[in-house]
């Protein structure tokens, strides 16, 4: 255990090394450039490999193609790289490889503003890419959960065979904050364990939620395709090979919500009124309902760590135990479509700003009166 | 059907679609198609496709490599559907990223001899950075591109490599492009092994697909083919083996073109056949070991002088 005081994009890239990646492909770009030059200079002395792609979605196609061949693998972007790597994306949902991408959220859309902060891109994180699918997109409010979260999106994205997006901010990401470091060989690690012998694995076996995926090059030859495949992998239009395969992969996060749903709910008896946020907007939220706790005022808060798949049975119960809902956010009403989807016949209240200036206290204090 | 040559080999239709258990055990190079995998394959009939997957095939199994150790690598076009069929570590991508999803495996796995499979459009229109960056890099990686001067999986769309004039679905006045001259821009980029040949020359094909498969560094092997189907059907150049024809034809060999005097290799409009470029240079994973090396040796000392070993 050691206490440092980093930035949010260098705990991102320790929590990765901490976490087993030892493969980073990427392209630079603000505010994400700093995971890139960490991972560039620590990756090499712990034996892994570092890369900088020709574009973001090369860098995508990289770190695919390296979890493939055994290495855990991230990649870490902003808005316009995001954008460019959403059909490899899919393709990684849908050949069920492991990897991890990091989206530093800034002010888009385009160039935008590169160094203002924003939270414009957590519907494009839940259906960016084309198709039907399933998604994990976490969210840390400070530097110690980017190294946290970082180290649990790999965990989940192994386990269940799926990208998982660390959905952070610039404000986490260039935000300076001490954390207490772990010795790196204690933090717990996810790894595929294959039993069957190659004549009898099957790759996308449909008899568990997550069949263990074999690296390639080590006696299991099989055929890997974005196309929809039958157990095997080998591509098929039969209908009785396709719909197994669909029902395991559109279920396997829902069924396993215990695992994936991380969320943080602050309940006051007697409450009225509740804050949901995640991300930098969570540090105001929290700044809000210190302020009217202190006046006596009863709040309960609710920080959402996992935004995909979305907590919505720890919502609803939070809708079920106030009359309103204010969702702060720094975009113009993203996560607050899916408060307003499950809170039923509670009132939701909306606290945007998309200029790349944070959500003030003032403003959420203020939406009380509304 | 023709029945009687159903009935000369005592087959049913259905047996006919899936060759027999034992037709896989008649030869060496034919264990390395996936007896698995359901045949025919998807290529029209008489597409230089599967003499190209035969070369390759024989160019594998001719450097005796382990079946475990060889990788495929596709985009997505006729020519990217060569792996699925092929019993190797298979990798079917998108279009145009095979090299960049490649770039990573090899990365990984250096020691696996990784072969990335592309079409003219998957390897230089959608997926042209990639192909010049990995070319750049000297990746020990070998691009086989099959060059059938056309979109054939699309249905016949031009092509960065449809040649001036030539017809296309969306170029029906004509192609106004210039085409890329696929070996002259890796060469240019940085490949260390570049070739061609045809469809046509198959044995050619194998040879030069094993020297690229053993050169440490990036290689480009060109597999000129064609697409009756499309290509073909709407310039009126005839049936596939005609087209077939055609590349035994309209091809000269190296050799022969370095014969030729200043002034007829300027006029010659004949597809060259031959080894075009070797060029030894240093191979990126090689380089980049270097420095995990030297790292990872450095960072034992600083452990070991903080005493946190
Ligand atoms: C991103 C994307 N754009 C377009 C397509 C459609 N598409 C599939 S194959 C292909 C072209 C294939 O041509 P080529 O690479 O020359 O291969 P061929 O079929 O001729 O072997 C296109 C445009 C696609 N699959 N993905
Ligand atoms: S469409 Fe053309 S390239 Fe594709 S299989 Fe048919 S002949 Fe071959
Ligand atoms: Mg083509």
């Amino acid at each position: 255990m050691s206490v440092k005081l980093m930035q949010g994009n260098e705990a991102i890239a320790l929590g990765a090394i901490a976490a087993g990646c030892r493969f980073y492909a990427g392209y630079p770009i603000t505010p994400s450039s700093e995971v890139a030059e960490v991972m560039a200079r620590e990756l090499p002395k712990v034996g892994g490999k570092f890369i900088q792609m020709e574009d973001e979605i090369a860098s995508m196609a990289a770190i695919i193609g390296a979890r493939v061949g055994g290495l855990k693998s991230m990649t870490a972007t902003s808005g316009p790289g995001f954008s460019l790597m959403q059909e490899n994306l899919g393709y990684a949902v849908m050949a069920e490889i492991p990897c991890v991408v990091v989206n530093v959220q800034r002010l888009g859309p385009s160039t935008g503003q590169p160094t203002a902060a924003s939270q414009g891109d957590v519907m494009q994180a839940r259906w960016g890419t084309h198709g039907d699918h399933p998604i994990i997109a976490l969210s840390p409010i400070s530097v110690s959960q980017a190294f946290d979260l970082t180290v649990k999106a790999f965990n989940l994205s192994e386990k269940y065979r799926t990208p998982v997006i660390l959905l952070t901010d610039e404000i986490i990401g260039h935000m300076r904050e001490p954390i207490e470091l772990p010795d790196f060989t204690t933090v717990e690690k996810y790894e595929h364990v294959v039993t069957e012998p190659p004549e009898t694995y099957k790759p996308y076996s449909n008899r568990t939620d997550v069949p263990p995926m074999a690296a390639f090059g080590r006696g299991y030859r099989y055929h890997i395709t974005g196309l929809f495949h039958d157990e095997v992998g080998f591509p098929t239009q039969r209908l009785d090979e396709v719909e197994p395969w669909l029902e395991r992969v559109n279920s396997k996060l829902e069924r396993n919500p215990d695992d994936i749903l991380l969320y943080q709910a602050d309940y006051q008896p007697g409450a009225r009124v509740a804050i949901l946020s995640y991300g930098a907007t969570a540090r105001t939220a929290r700044h809000a309902v210190k302020q009217m706790r202190a006046r006596g005022e009863k709040v309960n808060l609710f920080t959402a760590y996992t935004l995909w798949p979305f907590p919505e049975k720890a919502v609803e119960a939070l809708a079920d135990s106030v009359e309103r809902i204010i969702v702060p956010e720094m975009n113009l009403g993203q996560l607050a479509l899916e408060v307003e989807r499950v809170a039923g016949r509670r009132k939701v209240t909306r606290v945007n700003r998309a200029n790349g200036e944070m959500v003030t206290p003032d403003m959420i204090l203020a939406a009380m009166e509304r | 059907m023709a029945e009687h040559i159903l009935e000369a080999h005592s087959l049913t239709r259905q047996e006919a679609q899936i060759p027999r258990e034992d037709w896989f055990e008649a030869s060496e190079t034919l264990q390395h198609l996936r007896k698995n995998k359901k045949f025919p394959t998807i290529w029209c009939s008489g597409c230089g496709l599967g003499v190209i997957m035969g070369a390759l095939i024989r160019a594998i199994d001719h450097l005796g490599l382990q079946r475990d150790q060889v990788a495929l690598v596709a985009g997505i076009g006729c020519t990217a559907r060569m792996p699925v069929y092929l019993d190797f570590n298979t990798l079917h991508t998108t279009h145009g990223r095979a090299l960049a999803f490649a770039t990573g495996l090899k990365i990984a796995r250096p020691d696996m001899k990784v072969i990335a499979i592309m079409g003219d459009g998957d390897a230089l229109a959608i997926g042209g950075n990639h192909f010049i960056h990995a070319a750049r890099r000297n990746i020990g990686i070998t691009a086989l591109v099959v060059n059938n001067a056309i979109y054939g999986m699309t249905g016949g769309q031009y092509s960065p490599t449809t040649p001036v004039g030539m017809r296309a679905t969306t170029a029906p006045y004509g192609n106004v492009e210039p085409p890329f001259p696929i070996c002259d821009l890796a060469i240019a980029a940085g490949a260390s092994y570049v070739a061609r040949s045809t469809a046509f020359h198959a044995l050619e094909l194998d040879k030069y697909l094993s020297e690229a498969i053993s050169n440490d560094g990036f290689s480009l092997v060109e597999a000129v083919s064609y697409c009756h189907t499309t290509y073909g059907r709407i310039n009126k150049l005839g049936t596939a083996a005609e087209m077939m024809r055609g590349l035994r034809d309209n091809s000269i060999s190296k050799t022969a073109f370095d014969k030729l005097s200043p002034e007829e290799q300027q006029a010659n409009t004949k597809i060259v056949r031959g080894v075009l470029h070797r060029k030894k240079r240093p191979e990126y994973t090689a380089i980049y070991d270097l420095i995990v090396q030297q790292q990872t040796h450095q960072e034992e000392i600083r452990l070991r002088n903080t005493g946190r070993h």
